[in-house]
């Protein structure tokens, strides 16, 4: 079976709706089949990634730290839209540090958040086989 | 169908797993293993601590490869391989390992 290239892309704020946990398990669950996968979060998706999540208000599960299990499932291009940050008052140091570890490199800790414009991800976008919608 | 650990029932799903991950005990695992006529070794421990450990820092059950290549890092190469974990946990090391460890049966798993 050839690789195709998956993406994921992730709009909406993490709790309020099961969208970003539903994303996820796709995502992990789809990561078995070693397709060529990547993540985006744009507008609220970005949202997700923060750092210091606290659900203890809302009775629901904090996910957030299955982002850092990403890498063990071999998940290691994460798109993050520059302008979505910028939108909500937001930089890359508000989202969690997301790495993966290269096998082939003495299993060295590699960052796999990409900042990416607008226009960036659109070819990004452009180059896929497969995209999914949350 | 609920089991009885250290003289407390505690609920399971229709599978097996426990119901709820917060009453889990040592003795969960020990109750599992009787009534598939395994005995635990300090080798299925390990295992039930590193699936403990990983969801308590992930908040998943990770799936088989992911385990297998963790085991091999953590525990040494020669134990991470199927070979090894399957000789261990006969019905699959996701499956079987995670109801012992009173995790939720791994995401992707059928």
């Amino acid at each position: 079976m050839a690789t195709k290239k998956f993406m994921y892309v992730n709009r909406r704020a993490p709790y309020g709706t099961i969208y970003a946990w539903e994303a996820l398990e796709v995502v992990l669950i789809g990561a078995a089949f070693e397709q060529d996968v990547s993540l985006a979060f744009v507008d609220d998706g970005v949202f997700q990634l923060m750092k210091g999540q606290d659900t203890s208000g809302i009775d629901m599960k904090n996910f957030s730290p299955t982002y850092s299990a990403l890498g063990d499932y071999e998940v290691t291009k994460i798109y993050v839209e520059k302008e979505s940050l910028e939108e909500r008052g937001l930089t890359l140091d508000d989202l969690q540090h997301l790495v993966w570890e290269d096998e082939d490199d003495d299993w060295a800790e590699k960052d796999s958040i990409r900042l990416v414009s607008r226009a960036e991800l659109a070819e990004v976008f452009a180059g896929q086989d497969v995209m999914f919608n949350f | 169908m609920p089991i009885e650990v250290d003289g407390k029932v505690l609920e399971t799903d229709e599978e097996g797993y426990l119901a709820n991950i917060n009453d889990w005990v040592p003795g969960v695992a020990e109750v599992m293993a009787k009534e598939d006529d395994l005995e635990l070794t300090d080798e299925h421990w390990d295992i039930i601590n590193f699936l403990r450990d990983y969801y308590e820092e992930y908040q998943i059950a990770p799936a088989v490869r992911v385990l297998t290549k963790a085991v091999g890092k953590k525990l040494g190469k020669e134990k991470g391989n199927s070979k090894y974990l399957y000789g261990l946990f006969p019905y699959g090391p996701g499956k079987q390992a995670c109801r012992y460890a009173g995790l939720p049966k791994p995401t992707g798993c059928v």
